[in-house]
C-alpha cells in the first residue's frame, strides 16, 4: 500500500543547508539531489563527503556551501569517516561530554566513490551497523576528473575512457547494481531516488533518517556536462531514465522490495537514449540489446516487489 | 606503592591507552601489532573503559575513522604495522594536515616483498615525512610512558598534530618486561580530558577539509610545518613534566657513554639496547664508544643532536631499512645534511642491519667500531652476497 505523501509543492521545508553560490555546472541535478535530501535531514546533521564533484564545487577554502557541519577527508573513505563520527558522538554523549541529542550522520560520495574505490569502506560501515545514511549521488561516470567511466556507467555510454572506436562501442559492461549490493547487507532501508521526482526523494530521505541502523539512498544525478545534453534538460532526462526503467525508483525496507513509480508500462529505452550525446554512436542492434536487458531487470524488480 | 610487574609490552601499551582514557579506537589486526588491539578490545568488552571500539575492515578505514572521531572531539587511538601503515599512508598525511591529535602505536615490521612479519623499520621510514610527530621506544617502560605523553603532546593547543609511537616488532612488542603502570589518578592529573578547539557539531557548524587553491596551499602547508617544528618546545616540556610527576626522565636525544668519546653509534629503537651491550663489552677491552639515540625523530631534534655529537670524529649510523636506491639510509642523509651545513669535520658511515627480523649480535657492532667501513657506500651487516 502506498503511504500518504508527506511532502508536496505546498508543504516542504523552505530551509536550505546546501545554499546558493556553489560552483556546480549549469543544470547539475546532483547538488539538487543533495539539497532536497538535506531539507529533510535538517539542522542536526553531520555530513562526511568523499572527494568528487560535490566536494569540489562546495568548499574552495575559505568558502563553504554547507550550513551543517561537514567534513571531507579523502576519496574512498566517506563511510569510514562517518563510522568514526557516529562512534565519537555516541561515546561523548554516553560520557556526558556533549549533551544527548539526536544527531544524524550522512556520508556522501559519487558513483566512483561508492561503487568503485569506496565500496570496501561502505560495505564495512553497513556491516558494522552504524546509524547513518549513505547517499550515493550517481552521475554515472567520474565527471569531476573529466568524464571517465566507472562501474556505474551504463552499457554503451561514451566516456573519455570508454570511447567508441573501430573496436569499441563505448562502455562494454553493464551498470553495477549498487542498491542491490547495499540491500545484500541486510540493512533496514535502501532506496533509489531521482531529483526529477523531488517529493519521492524527500519521502525516502525521511525514511532513511528515521531508520534505526544504516540506510542507503542511491540518487540518480543527471549530469548535462557528462551526458552531453542541454543544461535545461536535466529534469526531463531524470524522468526519462525512470520511466524507461533505466533507473527504476524503488525501496527495500527490511528486505521487502517496493516499486515507487507507476508499474503498468515502461517507455522504450530509445526514448531515453536518443538526444544524449554519450549514446549517439549506438546502433539499433545495440539499443535492442540494452532494451532486452532493461526489460529483464524490470521484470526481476517487479517479481521481487511481488507484482505479477 | 605501585610495583613493577612482568607484562608483555603490547599488553602494557593497551593498558597505557586505557589509562589515557581513549574514547574511540579504530583498528585492524596485523602482526605484530595484534596484541595491543586485542587487549584494548577486551578492555572495552569488559566495560573497563568507556570507549567505542570500531572493528574496521582495513587500516585505510582505521585511520579514516580515527579522523572522523577526532574531528568530532573524541580522544582517538589506533595501532598498526608494516603493510597496514602503508595502506593508511594516504590518510596519514590528511590526519596531520587536518591537525587531528590522533595517537598511533606503530609496531615496526618489515615491508613486503618478500613477505616478512618480523621486525625492521622500513615501514615507518616510508612514512617518515607524513607530518606526524614520531617517537621511537627502546624498551617497554618507555613505550608505556610514551603512550601517555603522546596524547599530552598531540592535544596541546600549540601542537594539534598526530603522534606516532614506534616500537620494534617482536624484539620489543612481544617481550615480557618489568613495567610500572602508573596509577589512574596520577595519569588523570597529568593528562586532562581532551578539550578540542573545533568539533563537528550542529550547534556550531564548521566545514573541515576544504580544498586549497594555489594561492593558499603553500601557506596552509607552511603553517603546518611551523607547528610541527615548534612542537619540539612542547615535547621537551611534556618530557620534563612527566619526569617530575612520575620520576622517569626522558630526553628527545639520549646518550650512553657519549661524553668523552670520539666515536658514537647513532640509532633508533630497541636495537640501541644491543648497541649499549656492545659498548659495555668494548669498555671491558679498554675501548670507548658512545651512543646517541634519537627518541624523537620528527620533528628532527637538530639542536639536541648537534650538541650530542660535539667533538665527535666518527659516527656509525645504524639503520633498519633499505634506502631504496637513495644515496644512503634516511637517517644517514639527515645527519650528513646537518654535518655539511654546520661545517662539521666528521667521518660518517652507514650500516644497514636487522632487516626482516634478522638478529644482530653485539659482536657485529663491536666489529663496526674496530673495523670501520668506507662511508662512500652503505654497508649491509652480515649479508651473504
Amino acid at each position: 500500500m502506498r503511504l500518504k505523501k508527506i511532502y508536496s509543492y505546498t508543504d516542504h521545508p523552505e530551509v536550505e543547508y546546501a545554499v546558493s553560490g556553489h560552483r556546480a555546472c549549469q543544470g547539475c541535478a546532483e547538488i539538487l539531489g543533495l539539497r532536497l535530501a538535506l531539507k529533510v535531514f535538517g539542522k542536526d546533521t553531520i555530513m562526511t563527503m568523499a572527494t568528487g564533484c560535490m566536494e569540489i564545487i562546495s568548499t574552495p577554502f575559505p568558502l563553504t556551501d554547507w550550513t551543517i557541519p561537514w567534513i571531507h577527508v579523502a576519496f574512498e573513505n566517506a563511510a569510514a569517516v562517518a563510522s568514526g563520527v557516529e562512534s565519537a558522538l555516541k561515546i561523548l554523549m554516553e560520557k556526558g561530554k556533549i549533551p544527548k541529542k539526536d544527531i544524524h550522520v550522512i556520508a556522501s560520495a559519487g558513483d566512483g566513490g561508492t561503487s568503485d574505490i569506496g565500496l570496501q569502506a561502505l560495505s564495512g560501515a553497513l556491516e558494522r551497523g552504524h546509524k547513518f545514511t549513505y547517499i550515493c549521488v550517481d552521475n554515472e561516470a567520474y565527471m569531476n576528473t573529466g568524464i571517465q567511466r566507472s562501474s556505474a556507467t551504463p552499457f554503451g555510454a561514451m566516456t573519455t575512457t570508454s570511447p567508441p572506436g573501430k573496436k569499441s562501442m563505448g562502455q562494454a559492461t553493464w551498470k553495477k547494481n549498487m542498491p542491490k549490493i547495499a540491500a545484500a547487507h541486510n540493512i533496514p532501508y535502501v532506496a533509489t531516488a531521482c531529483p526529477s521526482y523531488p517529493f519521492d526523494l524527500m519521502e525516502k530521505a525521511k525514511k532513511a533518517k528515521n531508520t534505526n541502523g544504516p540506510s542507503y539512498l542511491h540518487i540518480l544525478s543527471v549530469c548535462p556536462t557528462g551526458w552531453r545534453i542541454p543544461t535545461e534538460a536535466a529534469i526531463e532526462y531524470g524522468r526519462l531514465a525512470v520511466r524507461s526503467g533505466a533507473f527504476p525508483l524503488y525501496e527495500v525496507e527490511n528486505g521487502k522490495y517496493r516499486i515507487t513509480q507507476k508499474t503498468d508500462r515502461l517507455i522504450p529505452i530509445s526514448e531515453y537514449l536518443k538526444g544524449q550525446g554519450r549514446f549517439r554512436h549506438l546502433t539499433d542492434d545495440i539499443i535492442e540489446n540494452i532494451q532486452t536487458r532493461i526489460s529483464a531487470e524490470w521484470e526481476e524488480l517487479k517479481f521481487l516487489s511481488g507484482i505479477k | 606503592m605501585t610495583m613493577k610487574k612482568g607484562i608483555e609490552v603490547s599488553i602494557a601499551i593497551a593498558d597505557a591507552a586505557k589509562l589515557a582514557r581513549v574514547e574511540v579506537i579504530a583498528a585492524y589486526p596485523i602482526t605484530p601489532q595484534t596484541h595491543i588491539v586485542e587487549h584494548l578490545s577486551e578492555i572495552v568488552a569488559n566495560g573497563e573503559l568507556e570507549a567505542k571500539y570500531i572493528n574496521v575492515e582495513s587500516e585505510h578505514s582505521a585511520m579514516s575513522a580515527c579522523c572522523g572521531a577526532s574531528a568530532t572531539g573524541a580522544r582517538t587511538f589506533t595501532s598498526t604495522s608494516a603493510q597496514g601503515l602503508e595502506l593508511m599512508h594516504e590518510i596519514l598525511f590528511i590526519a596531520s594536515g587536518m591537525r587531528f591529535p590522533i595517537v598511533m602505536a606503530t609496531v615496526n615490521r618489515a615491508l613486503s616483498s618478500p613477505l616478512s612479519i618480523w621486525g625492521d623499520q622500513s615501514d615507518v621510514m616510508a612514512a617518515r615525512d607524513s607530518g606526524w610527530i614520531m617517537l621511537f621506544c627502546e624498551n617497554g617502560q618507555e613505550a608505556v610512558d610514551s603512550t601517555i605523553m603522546a596524547f599530552k603532546i598531540a592535544e596541546d593547543r600549540r601542537v594539534l598534530l598526530p603522534v606516532m609511537i614506534n616500537l620494534d616488532g617482536f624484539s620489543l612488542s612481544h617481550v615480557i618486561e618489568p613495567i610500572l603502570l602508573p596509577p589512574q589518578e596520577d595519569v588523570d592529573a597529568f593528562l586532562p580530558s581532551y578539550n578540542p578547539v573545533y568539533t563537528l557539531h550542529p550547534d556550531k557548524p564548521v566545514t573541515m577539509g576544504a580544498y586549497g587553491m594555489p594561492e593558499i596551499y603553500t601557506e596552509a602547508k607552511f603553517a603546518q610545518e611551523t607547528a610541527l617544528r615548534n612542537s619540539k618546545v612542547v615535547i621537551d616540556e611534556v618530557l620534563e613534566d612527566f619526569g617530575k610527576k612520575f620520576g622517569r626522565s626522558y630526553k628527545a636525544v639520549e646518550k650512553y657513554n657519549n661524553d668523552k668519546t670520539e666515536f658514537a653509534f647513532i640509532g633508533l629503537g630497541s636495537i640501541c639496547e644491543n648497541i649499549k651491550t656492545s659498548i659495555d663489552y668494548l669498555k671491558d677491552e679498554g675501548k670507548e664508544a658512545g651512543l646517541v639515540q634519537l627518541r624523537l625523530f620528527r620533528p628532527f631534534p637538530k639542536d639536541d643532536f648537534l650538541k650530542a655529537i660535539e667533538g665527535k670524529k666518527r659516527l656509525a649510523i645504524i639503520e633498519r631499512a633499505m634506502p631504496g636506491g637513495a644515496t644512503y639510509g634516511p637517517l644517514f642523509n639527515e645527519i650528513a645534511a646537518l654535518a655539511h651545513t654546520h661545517g662539521l669535520d666528521i667521518a660518517l658511515e652507514n650500516y644497514i642491519c636487522g632487516l626482516g627480523g634478522r638478529d644482530v649480535q653485539p659482536e657485529e657492532f663491536m666489529d663496526v667500531f674496530t673495523s670501520p667501513q668506507s662511508g662512500k657506500n652503505i654497508t649491509v651487516l652480515g649479508v651473504r652476497e
